[in-house]
């Protein structure tokens, strides 16, 4: 179906989710942990959910295999969440689980980039809010989490914890509104045809004069 | 002036810069490969838009594709899917494709600055990480997600909040043996795998100035393993004698005019950085990971080290938990381990020099009869150039595979992967858990490393042997 460029609205946006959580208390988690490499010969976006976290799940004891697991909707991991190759294949496949939300006291800029791309909330807690979040998840497995995007804060409110959580404005805006990137940035589309007016002569281009090899 | 290198590059590149959102910078080189272009090229249609600049993407065949028997149908029938569909968008786009088995076919990173498409002052996207190759031109180039392929395919711009500057400054001279892969391992060893998060690094000092061409990729590909969004080197005399004659490299008079404005590429004296570490690389030597990120390595004269010599129970655990999955026990002598696999190639050094940096190794010497060693070469080129030069005929005698161009075992989406438990010496950049085949252990070296490995079975450098 045709989006209309000037609103360039293609999801429905990101206001509060509220659900249970899984810990996955591991820092540099990387994105071929999250899904591994076989599964990247799909091309849809959809279907990834059996591979999220493809090697760790034939650990019966991985968080993700527990009970209610699949019900999840919060994930909260260690530093560096989603470092390594910019595979956005991650994020669909964080959410083809059930994840609308990860909460790390920092991301790898790709990931993070990617997540906002797809409409996955990267919640950036502090080290030591993660650490209340873990704690209080200790206590209470099922506890319900909840996010709230407008305000940015991630709360347990059966534990009384609430933690402010770092999400740029522009980033906010988009997830809020479900807003597709490229609809907005085509509003510059004259300032775009400017600037290629003025590019330098001697700069490359692919053309007939080069044609693909055989 | 008091500009730097990333902000002149960043400057001339910006678009618009609209109120309260990150600006949008366009994008002079766009890279495109069978994986992560699919779903861009699908929202792309699904949404009834064209690509803007056809003439400013090229696109190549590099992660899933096979390295032996070309000549016989993909078996893989997921791939043959992937790479067929690569094809059609292509046509359907009007975009130059160098398809499996055409003479420019190889790792899109290894491909770009060989036709001479990467150039100083550029700005350079692809949907992978190790975009950050092409810094090495002085050029701004990092890698983006399918969404944002799909960004600028429609747009040739991408919407970016301006990163930050970091330095890292490498003084002193590399010790003979010592090679820009050990360089890049002593970095992220120091700056951590998410030390440079937020930033664009540019490489800096004496050590970095006497660097290759090919050496200054080998540093910038792996400039994302410490977190970093690009790395980047000021062009100098160095990269004008790489460019100059090269197929897209300007010509004539284009050449001089592009000279002039390339030579003002350099961070001005005075400049500040927001960030800044220095290296010495007279203290450096050969470097091997004894853990499952690219920060964590040793020197080959070292031995694999306790976990409870870290400063952080975060450090503590993640070394505690790379001992268990490398199977390695702490003390053991990094030379005392043994090896059933050793891979040759990758975009961080499977370049015609990496090879005739095995080469000088492995002449007249033998793989040692436990290794399975594999020479998979960066680009058809590189291979044809490497058999011009007869290096083939070292390595098949000296009892390596001599396989065609792709990512290969870097990644192990083609079937070339590590079985469960067996361990390699690489030249690629991921030690991560499972990167070469699920259950496999990597251990990331440079190529004379990876080569005097595979002559001793054991970890060893070209003095070993």
């Amino acid at each position: 179906m045709a989006q209309t460029p000037t609103t360039g609205k293609i999801t429905t946006g990101i206001k509060q989710v509220s659900g249970t959580a899984v810990v996955l208390d591991r820092r540099d988690v990387d994105t071929d942990q999250i899904i591994p490499a076989s599964w990247l010969k799909r091309v849809e976006r959809t279907g990834f959910a059996p591979g999220l976290f493809g090697a760790w799940r034939a650990d019966p004891d991985f968080v993700l295999n527990r009970p209610g697991a699949d019900q999840a909707k919060v994930l909260v991991a260690g530093d560096n969440f989603g470092c390594g190759s910019s595979r956005e294949h991650a994020v669909w496949a964080l959410q083809d689980f059930g994840f609308q939300v990860v909460v790390a006291p920092s991301f790898a800029d790709i990931f993070r980039g990617n997540c906002i791309s797809a409409g996955l909330v990267p919640a950036q807690v502090s080290e030591e809010g993660v650490a209340r979040l873990f704690a209080a998840l200790a206590a209470d497995e099922g506890a319900q989490v909840v996010v709230d995007v407008a305000a940015r804060t991630v709360s347990i409110p059966s534990a009384g914890v609430t933690e402010p959580f770092e999400l740029a404005d522009f980033a906010q805006w988009r997830l809020l509104e479900g807003l597709d990137d490229v609809g907005l940035s085509l509003r510059h589309e004259a300032a775009i045809a400017a600037y290629e007016g003025n590019r330098a002569s001697w700069l490359p281009t692919l053309t007939a004069n080069v044609p693909a090899s055989a | 002036m008091t500009g730097r290198l990333f902000d002149k590059v960043w400057d001339r590149h910006l678009v618009a810069s609209p109120e309260g959102e990150p600006p949008l910078i366009y994008i002079d080189l766009h890279l495109v490969h069978e994986v992560t272009s699919p779903q861009a090229f699908e929202g792309l249609e699904l949404a009834g838009r064209k690509v803007r600049r056809p003439d400013l993407t090229i696109a190549t065949m590099d992660h899933d594709v096979p390295t032996i028997g070309l000549d016989k149908p993909i078996a893989d029938e997921l791939a043959a899917a992937q790479i067929a569909r690569l094809r059609q968008n292509c046509e359907a786009h009007g975009i130059v494709l160098h398809a499996l088995g055409s003479r420019e076919q190889g790792i899109v990173h290894v491909i770009g600055p060989q036709l001479g498409l990467t150039q100083p002052g550029m700005t350079v996207v692809c949907g992978d990480s190790h975009t950050s190759t092409h810094g090495a031109f002085g050029a701004l180039a990092f890698g983006i997600g399918t969404t944002q392929v799909e960004h600028v395919l429609a747009t040739q711009t991408l919407r970016q909040v301006k990163p930050a500057a970091m330095a890292v400054t490498v003084d002193g001279e590399l010790p003979p043996g010592c090679t820009a892969k050990d360089l890049v391992l002593g970095i992220i060893r120091q700056l951590g795998t998410g030390g440079g998060v937020g930033s664009v690094i540019e490489y800096r000092g004496a050590a970095i100035r006497a660097l290759s061409m090919e050496g200054r990729m080998t540093v910038c590909n792996m400039s994302i393993e410490g977190g970093a969004r690009a790395g980047m080197i000021a062009p100098d005399d160095t990269t004008f004698a790489f460019l100059e004659g090269r197929q897209h490299a300007p010509r004539g008079a284009a050449w001089e005019r592009a000279l002039d404005e390339w030579r003002g590429l350099v961070t001005d004296s005075g400049a500040v950085f927001d960030h800044e570490i220095r290296v010495d690389a007279s203290t450096l030597t050969p470097a091997v990971t004894w853990g499952t990120n690219p920060a964590q390595s040793v020197s080959i004269d070292g031995s694999v080290p306790d976990p409870a010599s870290f400063a952080s129970a975060a450090e503590r655990q993640s070394a505690e938990r790379a001992l268990t999955y490398m199977g390695l026990q702490a003390g053991t002598a990094i030379r005392d381990i043994a090896v059933n696999t050793v891979f040759i190639g990758s975009c961080t050094n499977g370049r015609l020099s990496d090879l005739r940096d095995a080469a000088d190794v492995i002449r007249g010497k033998k793989v040692h009869p436990s290794v399975r060693a594999l020479i998979v070469p960066g680009s058809a080129r590189v291979k044809a150039d490497a058999e011009a030069e007869g290096l083939d005929k070292f390595f098949t005698e000296a009892g390596f595979e001599w396989r065609s161009a792709g990512c290969s075992m870097c990644l192990g989406m083609n079937g070339d992967i590590l079985s469960p438990g067996e361990r390699s010496a690489s030249t690629s950049n991921r030690n991560f858990e499972g990167r070469q085949g699920p259950g496999g252990r990597t251990h990331l070296v440079s190529p004379a490393v990876a080569a005097a490995t595979a002559v001793a079975g054991h970890f060893a450098t070209p003095g070993d042997v």
